[in-house]
């Protein structure tokens, strides 16, 4: 399979990344040798394998339902790059 | 004193032969005098360090017999430390002082050990050279004037310890960022198995691969350290409830009885003959002691860098979603609108390595591609540790090389991202699998540090331990010091 | 033309849980911005997920209500999209192996007809936090505080063919997470939300039309409007020659208006994936039988017993089992008064009443089971009037009392009874009436019902509106007829 130079550029706007038009041909040409590199998996033969997500067997542990946090909003908020009223600001939400 | 094991240290200190403030102090100094020239460091604790150093001096005075209290160690860029900057190696944390604790450093600050500051290291842990770090690339103290790479991603923490500006320094592994690097710089590294180490705190690059672990001069020291990283953590999902072992009580340097595997998909015409001449070496020390040996196969095994390369970049770009200027980190100057906050802070935030991956990783989930690219990797993932496992029916270890060469120089792989990627080729199928794998030093290719590399069952560190440990009983690698190459480097 | 009407739901259903699904902050609804959003929620890097028991055992809960098959290895999925309400750039939520399978709703139409409506399946997912449009110098500001708390996404079959039916669902369940206990149904504070999809097609073909979804509507008077107001939309574009575009709409209820969505600038591909920080969830037949034998009593097994129990008429039966609350305070009330018909007339009137008018649930309601069920065993034994009653339910309602008996001597409630003391009261009163009285006599007897009235005035009066007016009326009648 590969990949053109449209496709890098929808594939960076879901990313939410943005590629300058001088460096799409480069970064299709990075991409479609790493695509190269990945379609030697088509040579497996993984009839009857199970897809496996995790090294181990192990299954989830859950957590009793209880309120553990306490309000740390202003240690947390110290860190952000623009607050008013407690509220993260962003650039207007249009729906 | 730089010399000295994390037990000889601890000795030293609860016998008043010096104290932790002296000891860090020590390092502190070597690490003004030479970190210019090899950049290992990101952030260096100084005051921090010093007032931890008096309290752990106090500590021992009233009778403290910790093993780790009072003792320097670094820790690499990827685990947060409350109030200390943590990076990641990205421009997208270059103002992030995280207002919590990774547990391995929360352990590390329960066991009273004094980190001296944060290493350096490929951006958000993508790559095998250092090259892609923000914060200017590492350079290997063995390198003399060549300007070698140290390996990556945890590059720094590698060149750190191996130029002695810390005893020993924490790692992670995603697909050989431990085992590479202290290759390369001539160090003793462990991959834990996938769930043994926690991974709270630990900034993800691919949760389903990524493993803290120790790097150090020595598998004994890697024990210590590993002692203290180890052991379930209920915030972490993924982490095993299961016992954790005794690993210094491990060190017997017994193997009499041990069978360890040599897969013949390494053996072959491919392997570096220099390489291979440390590997026969290897096996003869070994042999001395016992151990058995025996072909065996992993016929999967060339199968692993690819599977890798879908399924890291696939976890690696809805891990790094995360970072879009909203709650931490970068945010672009003065954004038209929303898109344009997003589209800006991440491409100035990133840097060209890590948009590869992501989008890389983006293209393998999206519509249409997902059964082809990541079900299908997700298929070999297991055919890779059914290898694994039908090896360890027959066989305790598997022994083979690190990395395909030893450490080279900046740029000579050239710019195609899969040269650099097939520097992995070894290391990669551990972390597929999650079985732990150690890196120890084992000899010289043209003047330069080689590894080799033992793979072991799962949950088995303690006698994958003990076999580093009865190997350099035996040898005399891991005691080899870059001094006078790191003289020779300029700054 | 005619057009039939197809519609299916996607009902957000928010778990009643202290803490959230995936970390240890309070889920308690009106806090202050972001001090209800921990590490783990505000994806501060490194941080990871760890499942809340809770959160299984009320979707089970759901599940077995629905007559559903549950589970029993249920994966997490990443859903990948950027917002700036969702701090980790995905929602885990469940796509292949959700925890809730194909299961069943029974609704009751007005006509008294049941249908089934068949739900796909029902998933466990985290909420969005909040983005606050209010304007800070151009921006958005964003809560968190919403952020990870446990839903259900309930996912029906298009299987409802009018507004009737789709408003008749979600009530339905409405009144069985309720029941459960698994939601505490607050509408208003968006613990239930629902996506309407609907399309139209001409009677009689079985392929569907395409759909619209009208997202986010909080309330069954909304959803209602909003169903009308599309399917009108639809008709006259179909109508007219066009063609109906597959897209996402909002409804202002105040407005009464719908508006598609900014079209988005690209098509969704949310690249769902398992998501590696989580492990799968097995639940045993041991727990699922564990849970099942737990269960509360369900809307439909309620009715049946106040039905039996109560010998309450199917429809009242109907209203006082569907919601919780509800039911609770009826039953309550019929148990302390004893009079389970008049307590039944009081929950569905007056009390019913207060509730819609002040917008609030039974359960949030300021006067108790216990204490309704006083006042209506004070109407029963005569301590009060009805009218009086009435003003002990607004003192107890704006929570100026709480004790029915104190109300009633403060107020001067207390009705008097007393037969000697009102046929004084009734000798006193006639004597300065004799013309009423010789006009009462000379009247027939339809006209005499009337003239009663005449006399009943200044009696209440004279008894400071305290005397019985039953006893009033037989006493006068045997004194008038002597």
């Amino acid at each position: 399979m590969s990949i053109s130079p449209d496709d890098i550029q929808k594939i960076a706007r879901l990313s939410r990344l943005q590629i300058e038009d001088d460096k799409v041909e480069k970064l299709s040409g990075d991409i479609n040798n790493i695509l190269g590199l990945v379609d030697q998996l088509q040579q497996a033969d993984t009839s009857n394998v199970a897809p496996m997500a995790h090294p181990l067997d192990a299954v989830q542990t859950l957590r009793a339902d209880q309120v553990t946090e306490t309000n740390q909003r202003d240690k947390y908020q110290r860190v952000a790059p623009a607050t008013e009223d407690g509220l993260f600001l962003v650039p207007k939400v249009i729906e | 004193m730089l010399e000295l094991t994390i037990q000889e240290l601890a000795k030293g200190l609860r016998d008043k032969e010096f104290t932790s403030v002296e000891l860090t102090q020590a390092y502190l100094d070597r690490i003004d005098k030479l970190d210019s020239k090899i950049n290992s460091y990101i952030t260096v604790s100084k005051e921090q360090a010093l007032a931890n150093a008096a309290a752990a001096d106090e500590k021992i005075a009233a009778g403290d017999t910790g093993l780790w209290t009072g003792i320097p160690f670094a820790h690499k860029d990827i685990f947060c430390t409350e109030g200390t900057l943590t990076t990641c190696g990205s421009k997208m944390l270059h103002n992030f002082e995280p207002p919590y604790n990774a547990t391995v450093a929360q352990n590390f600050i329960d066991a009273g050990a004094v980190c001296l500051g944060k290493t350096n290291m490929d951006e958000f842990a993508m790559g095998s050279t250092n090259e892609s770090s923000y914060y200017g690339k590492v350079i290997n103290p063995w390198s003399g004037d060549k300007h070698l790479v140290p390996g990556g991603s945890s590059g720094g923490s590698a060149a750190a310890v191996a130029a002695r500006l810390a005893p020993v320094a924490t790692g992670t592994d995603t697909g050989g960022s431990i085992r590479q690097p202290a290759a390369f710089c001539g160090l003793t590294g462990l991959k834990p198995t996938y769930g043994r180490v926690s991974r709270y705190g630990m900034i993800a690059f691919a949760s389903s691969l990524d493993q803290g672990g120790p790097m150090a001069k020595t598998a004994e020291d890697c024990a210590a350290m590993l002692q203290v990283m180890a052991g379930h953590d209920a915030k972490d999902s993924t982490s095993i409830d299961k016992e954790v072992p005794d690993y210094l009580a491990a060190l017997s340097g017994d193997l009499s009885g041990l069978k360890i595997g040599l897969p013949k998909e390494y053996f072959n015409e491919h392997l570096n003959p220099e390489i291979a001449k440390v590997l026969d070496e290897a096996i003869e020390v070994l042999k001395g002691k016992g151990v058995e040996f025996k072909e065996v196969s992993l016929p999967n095994s060339q199968l692993g860098v690819p599977a890798y390369y879908v399924i890291a970049p696939a976890e690696a770009s809805a891990n790094l979603s995360r970072f879009d200027g909203v709650r931490y980190g970068y945010r672009c100057e003065e954004p038209n609108d929303l898109m344009d906050m997003y589209l800006r802070s991440r491409s100035e935030g990133f840097g060209d390595e890590v948009k590869r991956r992501i989008m890389v990783g983006t293209y393998a989930l999206s519509a249409g591609y997902y059964d082809a690219y990541y079900n299908k990797a997700m298929q070999v993932r297991r055919l890779i540790k059914n290898d694994f496992e039908n090896a360890f029916k027959d066989v305790d270890f598997i022994l083979g090389p690190t990395t395909p060469s030893p450490a080279f120089g900046f740029g000579e792989k050239g710019d195609d991202p899969v040269q650099m990627y097939l520097e992995d080729v070894y290391t990669i199928t551990a972390n597929l699998a999650g079985i732990p794998a150690m890196s120890l030093p084992a000899g010289t290719v043209d003047g330069l540090p080689c590894g080799i590399q033992l793979l072991g069952n799962y949950f088995d560190e303690a006698r994958m331990l003990n076999v580093g440990y009865a190997f350099q009983q035996e040898t005399e690698w891991h005691k080899q010091r870059p001094e006078n190459s790191l003289t020779e480097l300029s700054a | 033309m005619e057009w039939e009407t197809v519609i299916g739901l996607e009902v957000h259903v928010q778990l009643a849980t202290k803490s959230k699904i995936f970390s240890g902050s309070s889920t308690a609804f009106g806090a202050e911005p972001n001090t209800q959003a921990s590490a783990v929620d505000l994806a501060l890097p490194g941080t990871l997920p760890v499942p809340n028991e809770q959160a299984f055992r009320y979707a089970t809960m759901f599940g077995l209500a629905i007559d559903a098959d549950i589970c029993k290895r249920s994966v997490f999925e990443r859903k990948n999209y950027f917002y700036p309400d969702l701090p980790k750039g995905y929602q885990t939520t469940q796509l292949d192996a959700p925890i809730v399978g194909a299961g069943v709703v029974e609704i009751t139409l007005k006509d008294g007809s049941k249908k089934n409506i068949r739900i796909h399946h029902a998933h466990l997912e985290e909420d969005a936090g909040k983005s606050l449009h209010e304007d800070y110098h151009g921006m958005s500001g964003i809560d968190l505080n919403r952020a990870g708390t446990p839903l259900i996404e309930v996912v029906s079959e298009p299987d409802m063919r009018n507004a009737e039916e789709a408003v008749e669902f979600a009530k339905t369940l409405h009144s069985i997470v309720t029941s459960l206990g698994i939601c505490d149904g607050e509408m208003s504070q968006g613990s239930m939300r629902f996506d309407v999809n609907i399309s139209v097609r001409p009677k009689g073909q079985s392929e569907f039309g395409t759909r619209t979804e009208t997202k986010n509507l909080n309330s069954f008077r909304f959803m209602e409007q909003a169903i009308a107001l599309e399917v009108e939309r639809q008709i006259d574009v179909l109508e007219e020659g066009g063609e109906i575009v597959q897209e996402t709409r909002l409804y202002d209820g105040d407005k009464h208006v719908a508006r598609s969505m900014r079209s988005k600038e690209e098509a969704n591909d949310y690249r769902y994936f398992p998501c590696p920080d989580l492990l799968p969830v097995v639940l045993t037949d041991e727990y699922i039988e564990e849970v099942r034998a737990q269960m509360p009593e369900l809307p439909a097994a309620r009715k049946e017993r106040f039905i039996s129990e109560f010998s309450l008429s199917d429809y009242d039966a109907g209203i006082l089992s569907a919601d919780a609350g509800l039911a609770s305070l009826f039953e309550t009330s019929a148990n302390i008064s004893g009079d389970a018909k008049l307590s039944a007339n009081w929950v569905m009137g007056e009390f019913s009443a207060r509730l819609n008018a002040d917008d609030v649930s039974a359960a949030n309601a300021p006067i108790s089971g216990e204490a309704l069920g006083q006042l209506v065993l004070r109407v029963k034994d005569n301590t009060v009037s009805s009218s009086g009653a009435k003003k002990v339910f607004e003192k107890l309602w704006s929570q100026e009392g709480s004790d029915v008996d104190q109300i009633i001597d403060a107020e001067g409630l207390k009705q008097v009874s007393d037969t000697g003391a009102l046929e004084a009261m009734v000798d006193e009163v006639l004597a300065g009436m004799a013309d009423q009285i010789a006009q009462y006599k000379a009247a027939d007897d339809k006209k005499r019902k009337k003239l009663m009235g005449s006399f009943m005035g200044p009696l209440m009066k004279a008894s400071k509106g305290q005397g019985n007016p039953k006893l009033f009326n037989e006493i006068l009648a045997k004194k008038l007829n002597d």
